[in-house]
């Protein structure tokens, strides 16, 4: 599948530099170095403390409601094995949902910050940054830092305020204060700039809390690890139930936190397919925010990875219906796998992700993100082609609740 | 439940580059902080944005700094997420690539900006994407053969030095590098490994035309640098005004100024962002201005 040299795990990553294969990296203003070499040695140094662990294994149960279940999803499963007889194939994958958005805030972006607020915690750190596009790592961060008493900041693209109008009252509710960035194209990519221009300004009283994958080392590789344990579970909880790991993982792509902590796990099980979806917005053709499709290499935002650019290296105008998808960049783990060829990125457009968000809603009674809409699409397009013993783990990694103003308006209706 | 933390190796990072030994060619950059010394006072450094608010205008005002009295002269490569930078520069560059402004155009700016000028050292100040995507070796090859003496990438810290700044070196570009109040004497060595032609401290922790530095602070810091350093020390961030590169000047070796430069030509664009009759005008009084405060100031003479 790819010309380059598989190596013997693909789970190692990143090197000392923060480098997975050509991607990732610490492409940041000298003003900000000292303190992200501070915060390297921080996470090594509660990585290896066994109070670390305790604490985050504590909260995770009590504060966020882990384990979260893996759901056997019958009638989507039913539903897309008719889909698959129809066309004359007899097959169709036994659906497994990862409920993700059971969680404390409703999304997997609260696995993250439980990290990295209790790591500020041990740094001294009390005021908190963070950027948001859908407002679930923002509401995740309000939530922690409401729990642990700090300050906090979520800087929000301006157009992604007013589509998002919920989760800004919600982190209102937490005592967070949310900036609306005015700046480019005033979406995630903004609100991520000008969370570093903060943190910049207030490096030594301040810790800035990523929600993805991406950004300066050693974020992809920290934000990874505390998302692994989505896939640590599913890997526990397929064994319980089925006796054997799944067939194939399929989750949606933005940063890619999601994905990568349901699929890091799994790497090196080479029989286990994984794909990765990203939003194909209006059409690969058209605006959209699917960065390895769309896309090729370069730096933006502390690391090296795949962006939506132009010929100047001008990074490009994304565009996905899901706030929390629109983002011209994808974290460097992601990028790197793709060109190993481990995992598949294909894509889904806006209109196959509220398709598959209604269907969803009325076969299974759960409302999902946008986001994980996206990989719903594809797993209504590639369940029907494998066979009936074929498991089939879907991340829905967030909730739709936060999304129902705007898919109203896209279906016409209105809410009073 | 286990945790699952991936393994990772963290050794510390490798910094220094032993490859470097013969000092790069920054002669312009020499030979114009020479002359600052000999005249007995700090240069005068500026920067404006390339194509800000079209490419003629940026050009006549590039070629009027040396004339109002800039020593050396930054020129802005246009990014679409420039994250060090405050609100002034980042309009400008949006300004600038709304009407088409691009590395390659950049670059021809300054090769008939030198056709005129071949004393003033120009440097480069910007982003790692532009040049990343217009490839390093040929970006190299290029700038050089404009007159391009030095570059300026905000997002290269020495971590990266194998991205652009030994490359440039090798090519014989002086890769400038900033430092900053977080930059401890723990990680100055490092810093200004493999810098040349002059060292940039950044006067404090924030964007660009933001915060003014607490000027007393400024002299300290410089003297902390050049205990690890012989390459000449300019200030820049918060400079706005004649009075405050005077205050500057009296602790370091040149004074940057950039976005109040930006704020005055702002102050004359129309309704819909083009220059009019008084755009180069208005930053070459500015400059006037500094360079009167710069002048102000007697240092010793170098012998």
């Amino acid at each position: 599948m790819s010309a380059q040299a598989q190596p013997n795990s693909f789970r190692t990553g990143p090197d000392e530099r923060g480098h997975f294969g050509q991607f990732g990296g610490r492409f940041v203003a000298e003003t900000l170095m000292p303190n992200i070499l501070e915060l390297e040695k921080a996470y090594e140094d509660a990585r290896n403390d066994p109070s670390f662990h305790a604490d985050m294994a504590n909260y995770s149960t009590h504060y966020i409601g882990r384990p979260s279940p893996l759901y056997f999803a019958e009638r989507m499963t039913d539903h897309l094995r008719d889909v698959s007889a129809a066309s004359g194939r007899s097959g169709g994958a036994k659906i497994y949902f990862k409920r993700e958005e059971l969680n404390h805030t409703g999304a997997h972006k609260v696995n993250n910050v439980l990290g990295q607020i209790l790591l500020a915690l041990r740094m001294g750190k009390k005021r908190i940054i963070a950027e948001t596009g859908a407002g679930q790592h923002g509401v995740a961060t309000a939530t922690l830092c409401a729990r642990f008493g700090l300050e906090c900041i979520v800087y929000m693209g301006a157009v992604d305020v007013e589509r998002q109008k919920p989760n800004v009252f919600r982190m209102n509710m937490l005592g967070a204060k949310v900036v609306p960035v005015q700046s480019g194209t005033r979406t995630l990519k903004d609100a991520m700039n000008e969370a570093l221009r903060d943190w910049v300004t207030n490096v030594e009283s301040t810790f800035y809390c990523i929600g993805t994958v991406a950004g300066p080392h050693p974020y992809p590789a920290m934000v990874r690890d505390f998302q692994c344990v989505i896939g640590n579970e599913t890997r526990e909880q397929m064994m319980q139930a089925e006796g054997r790991l799944p067939d194939s993982l399929v989750a949606c792509i933005g940063g890619g936190s999601n994905a990568i902590g349901l699929f890091h796990p799994f790497l090196d099980d080479k029989e286990v397919e994984i794909y990765g979806v990203e939003a194909a917005g209006h059409g690969l053709d058209q605006l959209h925010a699917a960065s390895l499709t769309g896309g090729r290499p370069g730096v933006l935002h502390g690391n090296r990875t795949y962006l939506l650019m132009d010929r100047d290296g001008q990074i490009a105008d994304a565009h996905s219906i899901s706030a929390g998808l629109d983002y011209p960049g994808i974290g460097p783990e992601h990028a790197w796998l793709h060109e190993m060829g481990r995992v598949k990125y294909i894509s889904a457009t806006d209109q196959e992700a509220l398709d598959a968000f209604q269907l969803c809603s009325r076969l299974e009674g759960i409302l999902p993100a946008l986001e994980p809409s996206h990989a719903l699409a594809k797993v209504i397009e590639i369940a029907p082609t494998k066979p009936k013993d074929h498991l089939m783990v879907i991340n829905i990694s967030g909730r739709g609740d936060k999304d129902l103003f705007q898919i109203a308006e896209h279906l016409g209706n209105q809410i009073v | 439940m286990t945790w699952g933390f991936a393994e990772m190796r963290y050794p510390c990072p490798h910094l220094a580059n032993p490859m470097l030994k013969t000092p790069p060619m920054t002669k312009r950059i020499e030979a114009r902080f020479q002359k600052c010394r000999q005249e007995g006072r700090a240069a005068l450094v500026t920067y404006v944005m390339a194509g800000d608010p079209d490419p003629e205008t940026s050009l006549a005002i590039l070629k009027s700094l040396p004339r109002a009295g800039a020593d050396i002269v930054e020129f802005g490569l246009p990014f679409t997420d420039p994250m060090a930078d405050g609100p002034a520069i980042q309009a400008a560059g949006l300004r600038a690539l709304k009407v088409g402004q691009d590395t390659v155009k950049t670059l021809d700016l300054i090769r008939r900006f030198r056709a005129e000028d071949q004393d003033t050292p120009v440097i480069l100040m910007g982003y790692f994407n532009p040049i990343y995507v217009y490839g390093v070796d040929r970006f190299l090859a290029d700038a050089k053969a404009a007159g391009v003496d030095g570059l300026i990438v905000v997002d290269l810290p020495p971590e990266e030095d194998d991205e652009l700044c030994l490359p440039a070196l090798k090519a014989g570009l002086a890769f400038i590098r900033l430092a900053t109040p977080t930059t401890d004497d723990r990680r100055l060595p490092a810093v200004l490994t493999n810098t040349a032609g002059f060292v940039y401290y950044v006067s404090i922790t924030g964007i660009t035309g933001a915060a003014t530095p607490d000027f007393g602070k400024v002299a300290s810091a410089v003297e902390r640098i050049k205990r690890h350093t012989p390459l000449p020390v300019v200030v820049g961030f918060g400079v706005k005004s004649g009075a405050h590169a005077a205050a500057v000047a009296q602790g370091a070796d040149g004074v940057v100024v950039g976005s109040a430069l930006i704020d005055a030509l702002k102050g004359t664009l129309d309704a819909e962002g083009r220059a009019t009759a008084g755009s180069v005008e208005a930053v070459t009084k500015l400059v006037k201005e500094l360079s009167e405060g710069v002048r102000s100031v007697a240092k010793r003479a170098a012998a």
